[in-house]
């Protein structure tokens, strides 16, 4: 029995349960509707009291100015106007946008490990995959601390690798000129595994028979990879995508954690080609105790993130194939 | 069971449902806010005082003194309250906006102003005298960090200065002289030029944009300041503190310490205790490490700051506080009293972690580490300039290594950086007033 099988079964089995019909025929609005208010009321009201009403009342702030122990003066738009003139401000969103665009590139990275890994007769693939899977699951905490140990500049295991083939190294986690990349490469190593769970899955939902027909008819490996594989999986490349986009504009505690040092980050000379929108709304809000112009610059990205969100969404069209 | 369900799929639309939901979510809200607050009790019953530090190595000396309190005042119960640095502030912000700070708490330089302006300390002026405590019996600099508009909020309880630490196994083998009491400033650059063996990774000196450890000392011993004395402007674009900046920044020219990024990567501390470091500005908190680290404790020493145009150092120390709206604002001043006492000194002084700051019981702090010359760091009391402090030291403290950094690497002349440092502080204290 082939994959593809296994994931048509329930999908059959579903649509001859009597009970689903039962459901379908009560009239709305009965007292099933009551109760499913009721079921759902606990989520509803969490989301409402931890999300929705902090997000109503950050925007409220984001035009006041917020004194750091409550209590709010209306100052209209002038959080928003400052936000345009601060240059920092500039760079953390030319920052957040270079350091997506290279984790959107880890994902052709992570179709080609899942196909590899996908492979029939793949000896030892369950080590493989937990051992990807691994940095997923390991905390931020440590895997900074792990990769700053690698980067160092005077004793880092990199840089004595490098120097083994005549290369002298960099201070990776401290030139402004590399930092940015040096943390997006940890970037992708920790999302790697995630998103090669959700392209295994998807590999192993397209039938075998596609795979066959396209041997029968003498299509080559790279071919049908193209032709075959990526099409069918880009409900999955999709979803990676998404979720990789919204994680990355988000990026706050990898680069906190990388730009540290023990007399606090504004140390590292790199801080200000690293620094994100978010580590900008930290700094802003819980650093220099400024709640109105942190919560502009939250608002900011709340934007961006539903802007290209929508944008992806109309793409899609042009590019996703639901099965 | 049945009208119940019918009462919630009402068909007036929106009408109970809307209403119901509104209710649970104010349900939930006052439920939190009550949660959050403790029944009052009157005059003679048991008062339960929370106090909330931050070092986990201080507990055991806090918690002797709290055994002493508690014994001479049997209806007052004590509890600590420890939590972590990185997040006291964050907590401690969010408690007092809440209304649920602790009773009483620690405080350090920084955050003292930001606290007393936004009224979250209690005022002790008035009650200082009816509870025996004398201001004089501690560093009139530390004092003055946490007086705020003529006001005292809090009782020093420790307090650290920089003293000059040297390796004496890296200056016999470049011969140069150790430092001592009469070096200048001229004396460490030399020495520092000396010492310095890049091709076997020895430093002179490491010279990072630290404040307090490094320039806030050097401006002040070139006669400048950091923050004008009313707090309202910044003194980092007057010739004075310039040089004080300079200091440094020629050091790093000079290639006598460790680049930026390398200082970085790599914290100057490391480097001094891996015996590749001749000098380091140290605080008196660094010393316990140093006694403690087979690799450097028996070639090491400590003197006080080489002068510049005159002799300063920069004081900076902890203080206790009480809660502005605590329940027991008598009990609480009480407690700080006795914090305050030289009794509750003596403890601290013998578990041998801070210097406290009530004067004369520092010598057992000294006696602690006798192979160093800690006394230096005691003799620097007699020109202590207090930490610089205003109502929001974070907003532009937190900015200052981020301004000078292009200076300590060599792509800006200092006196630019200093200018632009200047401005951003102006504006930050701007935004205070």
């Amino acid at each position: 029995m082939s994959a593809a099988d296994t994931l048509a079964a329930p999908a059959r089995d579903s649509g001859s349960k009597p009970g689903g019909r039962a459901i379908r025929r009560r009239p709305p609005g009965g007292s099933e509707q009551g109760w499913a208010y009721l079921m759902i009321a606990p989520m509803t009201i969490g989301l409402a009291v931890f999300y929705l009403w902090p997000i109503a009342q950050m925007f409220y702030y984001s035009f006041t100015k917020s004194g750091p122990f409550g209590g709010q003066t209306w100052i209209g738009t002038a959080n928003y106007h400052a936000l345009v003139d601060e240059p920092s401000v500039v760079q953390a969103v030319v920052n957040t946008l270079v350091y997506t665009a290279i984790q959107l590139a880890g994902i052709p990275l992570a179709v080609l490990f899942a196909t590899l890994l996908n492979q029939r007769g793949l000896r030892g693939r369950s080590i493989y995959r937990a051992l990807y899977f691994l940095p997923v699951v390991t905390m931020p905490v440590a895997v900074a601390m792990l990769w700053r140990w690698m980067y160092n500049g005077d004793y880092g295991v990199i840089n004595y690798l490098l120097s083994m083939v005549g290369v002298r190294g960099m201070h990776w986690a401290a030139d402004p000129s590399v930092a940015l990349y040096a943390v997006a490469a940890i970037g992708i190593w920790m999302s790697l595994g995630y998103n090669l769970v959700i392209f295994l899955a998807g590999l192993q939902g397209i039938p075998a028979e596609y795979y066959e027909a396209a041997a029968i008819d003498g299509s080559g490996a790279a071919r049908t990879f193209l032709r075959i594989t990526v099409p069918l999986l880009s409900p999955s490349i999709f979803f990676a995508t998404i979720l990789t986009m919204i994680n990355s504009l988000q990026m706050f505690d990898l680069a906190y954690m990388m730009m540290s040092t023990p007399s606090g980050a504004s140390g590292n000379p790199a801080l200000p080609r690293v620094r994100t929108i978010a580590y900008l709304f930290y700094q802003k809000a819980f650093v220099e105790h400024d709640l109105g112009f942190g919560a502009a610059i939250a608002f900011v990205l709340l934007g961006f993130i539903l802007v290209m969100t929508f944008i992806q969404f109309r793409l899609q069209k042009r590019w996703v194939h639901y099965g | 069971m049945r009208n119940k369900t019918v009462a919630w799929s009402d068909p007036t639309p929106g009408g109970v449902r809307r209403r119901s939901v509104i209710a649970a979510v104010g349900m939930g809200l006052l439920l939190s806010a009550t949660a959050c607050g403790s029944g009052d009790s009157p005059g003679n019953e048991k008062v339960e005082l929370s106090y909330r530090i931050w070092d986990k190595n201080q507990q055991p000396a806090m918690q002797q003194i709290i055994d002493k309190f508690q014994a001479a005042n049997p209806n007052i119960k004590v509890t600590i309250q420890l939590t972590p640095s990185a997040e006291f502030w964050t907590k401690m912000q969010a408690d007092a906006t809440a209304g649920s700070a602790p009773d009483v708490f620690w405080m350090n330089g920084p955050n003292a102003q930001f606290y007393a302006s936004n009224g979250v300390l209690l005022p002790l002026s008035d009650e200082l005298k009816s509870n025996g405590v004398d201001l004089a019996n501690y560093p009139e600099a530390l004092t003055r960090i946490y007086s705020y508009e003529g006001k005292q909020y809090g009782i020093p309880k420790d307090f650290d200065t920089i003293g000059l630490w040297y390796n004496k196994k890296l200056f016999d083998a470049a011969g140069v002289k150790y430092p001592d009491e009469t070096w200048t400033w001229q004396n460490v650059a030399d020495a520092a030029r000396k010492l310095t063996n890049e091709s076997k990774g020895i430093y002179g000196i490491a010279a990072p944009p630290f404040g307090q450890e490094n320039y806030y000392n050097t401006i002040f011993q070139a006669g400048g300041y950091v923050i004008s004395p009313d707090g309202k402007t910044s003194g980092y674009d007057q010739p004075a503190a310039i040089e004080g900046l300079r200091f440094w920044t020629d050091l790093m020219k000079a290639k006598a310490s460790p680049s930026l990024k390398s200082m970085t990567d790599t914290f100057p501390a490391q480097t001094f205790q891996s015996g590749k470091l001749a000098m380091y500005y140290a605080g008196s908190w660094d010393a316990v490490a140093f006694a403690k680290d087979d690799n450097i404790k028996n070639d090491i020493d400590v003197t006080v700051l080489p002068k510049g145009q005159k002799q300063a150092v920069v004081i900076h120390g902890l203080a206790n506080v009480a809660y502005a709206k605590t329940k027991h604002p008598k009990e609480a001043m009480k407690f700080l009293a006795f914090l305050g006492s030289k009794e509750a000194a003596d403890i601290q002084a013998n578990t041998g972690t801070v210097i406290p700051a009530f004067t004369g019981t520092q010598e057992t702090w000294v006696k602690s580490m006798p192979q160093y010359h800690l006394q230096s760091y005691l003799d620097e009391l007699a020109y202590a300039v207090p930490y610089p402090v205003s109502k929001n030291t974070s907003a532009w403290q937190s900015k200052e290594a981020e301004i000078l950094g292009p200076a300590w690497s060599g792509e800006k002349d200092i006196a630019v950086a200093a200018k632009e440092l200047a401005a951003m502080m102006n504006a930050a204290l701007q935004k205070e007033q």
